[in-house]
């Protein structure tokens, strides 16, 4: 356990610097970069993106202005498990708040906080997953659900953490 | 080519072929487009839509984003077309901050203009309430991001003008704003306080900061004498708060009206311009003999010497040592004057009014401060006088001239055009020409180095001796200098370098111009104004000359060096935590931290961090040592500097490194 802590700094700073030369400090790619980025660390934490403009001779200010313009960027570091509740018009009008409720009371989110501060989750809304024929939908990291009631969607987070508990 | 014309408003009208756009030809013909993003020296934005004009056949058009073509028929006022600059006013106004009557730039804020010039006369949406905080946190400038119309004046003046880009867009839809990097404060970022974002901005989103407040309360204490300079540029510039038109020399007056307000003392920059360039050119005259240190940069423009303090750290030994002329006038005024007029320089105040803003920043420099004493207490810019004036109720252009005091009011033509790209160049070489061939010099005004390009290149010969000169303005501009000089792409033996258009007679602290033209008029007027000087060579300064026989000694001497010289050192863009690269639980017996700052980065600092990564992964040491990559310690110079605990390695190498570390363990 201990060696793992110690290694993984070493690792996400190794991968940055793999990142920025595997697009060869191009700054036009900014955006594929702060993705990867991003994917590393779950979020972009600041001190990278400082990192990254010097890399790419850009000033930080752009960086910034890139990074907080997408909604998918994030400056606080997000759950192993990003939930996405689609409130675009569609499921908006199917009750997805409802589901936004439910899911924040089963992991038991403070208001205005996004992360549970296991870390585990982190609950968002997005405009539109262009999934409308399955609306309410979600998204939780890379898996689409639909047609949901606020107790399907509890139930499939009570499962995410039944696994995580084990 | 045979002539093309457009229809304007039903009137055939030519297309000269020179204007940048529809824009320019409608202006040009007397129709004053509203805009509030446009400016001609930046690229176009077309986001205020202010500027709309009806073109037959294609609708309701941004006239700044069209070129004009022959046959168009172009209407700037029909009924459209008024609605929607109404409602696009409108709108900004409901995200507008409306404070007018106590905001800093009620006088010359554009939007309250347009509304009047539009016919506002109410608002019809609601105001957003939601308040920002304002950022104070610079000695120059204050953002009040509720003012914010989002035109990105500042964004592109910062970036395209400056090189710097210290400004941008953050975020998206309601929640858009300018901001510097991760919404920072403007003193922890790499701003140089030019204040050029000030001076294009339309409304008081980003305004100079004001220290009228404590200017007054120094006049006002009356255990206190207050000492005050006047910068060259503002003696053509201060009419226009009183509506005169640019250029008009008003130094007279200007002495006349802070005599009233009440200063005890009311002297002249010029003068310490003058020993400047004295120092300068000997400090110069001295490094060309020996062949070190060349180009010599100047070093009068605080925004530029922040700028190479951030961007070019290897080339500050080229920078002149010598202070600015508004540093060198309070040393000497807390020295040589204090002691001449017997009081305890304590109780002297030094006053500078200045057309710059990083003048406030220059003045609050450490090393510009002895054991609690400023050389210079308060800047004040042209405008804040010019608004103290009004306050005061004083009818400027209705005062008798009055003279400086002496002896620091006397002050060459030499003096008087530091005020100008390119004055500080022609003063040198004013001096330099009598110094280097012991001939009088007749003929004093050097055509070669005046001029309103960007970057300009002169030689001149004195002697045997040939000078090549650059004079530039604009930081984008030096910043490309400072690259063709580290490249040895040229050969310059001194280069000139004022951050803003044209110098200081171009600088934020001068009344807001909605043309840039109107700035070489006041160009003019310091050309003028040397005319009209009695003397134009600063070495026949009476003053000056007795100044070195009774205090100061030696030209480039011991003292001098003590009083008016001073040294640089590089300094961060940005204040930004470390990255911890290897942390330990607990914090470990020795910590290593790497630069990987622009400088040491391209000394290959990362290969650095690497190797030793690579090393401690493979040792039984790894859990007694923290690695951390961080940004900047302040001595690019000597880059890559590795910090083990708190002891620097300069130069450092994998092996270097290793060795400290070992012997920190030990």
């Amino acid at each position: 356990m201990q060696k793992t802590q110690e290694l993984k700094p070493v690792r996400q700073f190794q991968k940055v610097c793999d990142i920025l030369e595997k697009y060869h400090y191009d700054k036009t790619k900014l955006i594929p970069i702060l993705q990867e980025i991003q994917e590393e660390y779950r979020y972009l934490p600041k001190k990278i993106l400082n990192f990254a403009a010097t890399s790419l001779e850009i000033p930080p200010a752009k960086i910034f202005g890139v990074a907080s313009f997408y909604s998918h960027f994030a400056f606080e570091p997000k759950g192993k498990y990003v939930i996405k509740i689609c409130d675009g018009t569609a499921c908006h009008v199917k009750g997805s708040m409802k589901l936004h409720e439910a899911i924040k009371k089963q992991l038991k989110l403070e208001e205005g906080k996004k992360t549970t501060s296991d870390m585990l989750f982190t609950l968002e809304t997005v405009s539109c997953l262009g999934a409308c024929g399955l609306a309410p939908a979600m998204v939780v990291n890379e898996d689409v659900h639909g047609n949901l009631t606020p107790e399907k969607a509890v139930e499939i987070i009570k499962t995410i953490q039944k696994q995580e508990n084990n | 080519m045979s002539k093309q014309y457009i229809t304007l408003n039903g009137k055939k009208t030519e297309i000269k072929g020179d204007e940048k756009n529809l824009l320019e030809l409608i202006r040009n013909n007397n129709i004053e487009i509203p805009t509030f993003c446009y400016h001609s020296h930046l690229s176009t934005y077309g986001a205020c839509r202010m500027c709309v004009v009806d073109i037959e056949g294609r609708g309701i058009q941004t006239s700044c984003s069209i070129k004009p073509q022959e046959g168009m028929v172009v209407r700037t006022h029909t009924e459209d077309v008024r609605k929607i600059r109404k409602i696009a006013l409108e709108l900004l106004l409901a995200n507008h901050d409306q404070s007018c009557p106590t905001c800093e730039r009620s006088d010359s804020c554009k939007l309250r203009k347009l509304s009047a010039q539009l016919n506002i006369r109410q608002g019809r949406l609601h105001q957003t309430d939601v308040k920002k905080p304002l950022d104070d946190s610079s000695y120059s400038l204050v953002r009040d991001p509720n003012k914010c119309v989002l035109c990105g004046d500042c964004v592109r003046y910062c970036a395209e003008i400056q090189g710097i880009g210290a400004l941008d867009f953050a975020y998206r839809g309601t929640k858009a704003a300018v901001l510097p990097a991760f919404g920072k404060p403007l003193n922890e970022v790499e701003c140089v306080n030019c204040g050029q974002c000030a001076a294009v901005c339309p409304t008081g989103a980003i305004s100079v900061k004001s220290n009228v407040q404590q200017v007054w309360a120094e006049i006002d204490n009356k255990d206190k004498m207050t000492i005050v300079q006047i910068a060259p540029a503002v003696r053509v510039a201060i009419g226009e708060m009183f509506n005169l038109p640019p250029g008009k020399i008003r130094t007279g007056k200007l002495v006349a009206a802070l005599k009233t307000l009440g200063f005890d003392k009311v002297f002249d920059t010029s003068f310490s311009a003058d020993l400047t360039v004295i120092e300068e050119a000997n400090e110069f005259l001295n490094r060309k003999m020996k062949g070190e240190k060349l180009p010599l940069f100047t070093s009068c423009c605080p925004a530029w010497v922040k700028y190479a303090e951030q961007y070019h750290s290897d080339l500050l030994d080229n920078l002149s040592t010598c202070k600015s002329p508004q540093q060198m006038f309070g040393a000497m005024a807390k020295s040589e004057l204090a002691a001449k007029l017997g009081i305890d320089p304590k109780n002297m105040s030094v006053i500078s009014i200045m057309p710059c803003t990083a003048k406030k920043y220059e003045a609050g420099r450490l090393e510009f401060e002895k054991e609690g004493i400023k050389e210079v207490d308060w800047v004040m810019t042209t405008q804040e006088i010019g608004k103290m004036i009004k306050e005061a109720g004083i009818q400027f252009d209705d005062l008798a001239n009055a003279a400086f005091d002496l002896p620091y009011g006397f002050a060459t033509g030499g003096g008087v055009i530091f005020g100008n790209s390119g004055g500080v160049s022609e003063a040198v070489l004013r001096y330099a020409h009598e110094k280097l061939t012991g001939n009088n010099l007749e003929y004093v005004e050097y055509e070669e180095v005046r001029g309103n390009e960007g970057i300009r290149e002169a030689k001149i010969v004195i002697g045997d001796m040939e000078l090549s000169m650059a004079i530039v303005h604009g930081l984008k501009n030096a910043g490309e200098i400072a690259k063709a000089v580290k490249n040895g792409e040229v050969n310059y033996d001194i280069i000139e370098v004022m951050a803003c258009p044209n110098g200081c007679v171009g600088g934020a602290g001068q009344p807001v111009v909605d043309n840039p033209k109107e700035i070489l008029k006041r160009k003019e007027g310091i050309y003028a104004t040397d005319r009209l000087m009695s003397m134009h060579k600063p070495q026949n300064n009476p003053f000056i000359r007795e100044s070195y026989e009774k205090f100061l000694g030696e030209i480039n001497g011991h003292k001098v060096h003590e009083l008016l010289h001073t040294s640089y050192s590089s300094k961060k863009r940005i204040f930004e935590e470390g990255i911890t690269v290897w942390g330990n639980e607990q914090e470990a017996e020795v910590t290593v931290k790497i630069c990987v700052g622009t400088a040491c980065y391209l000394k290959h600092s990362q290969k650095l961090l690497h190797d030793l990564i690579g090393h401690f992964n493979n040792s039984n040491l790894k859990n007694r040592v923290d690695i951390e990559a961080t940004f900047c310690m302040e001595s690019c110079e000597t880059g890559p500097n590795v910090l083990v605990n708190n002891e620097i390695i300069r130069k450092a190498t994998s092996g270097k490194v290793i060795q400290e570390i070992t012997k920190k363990l030990a």
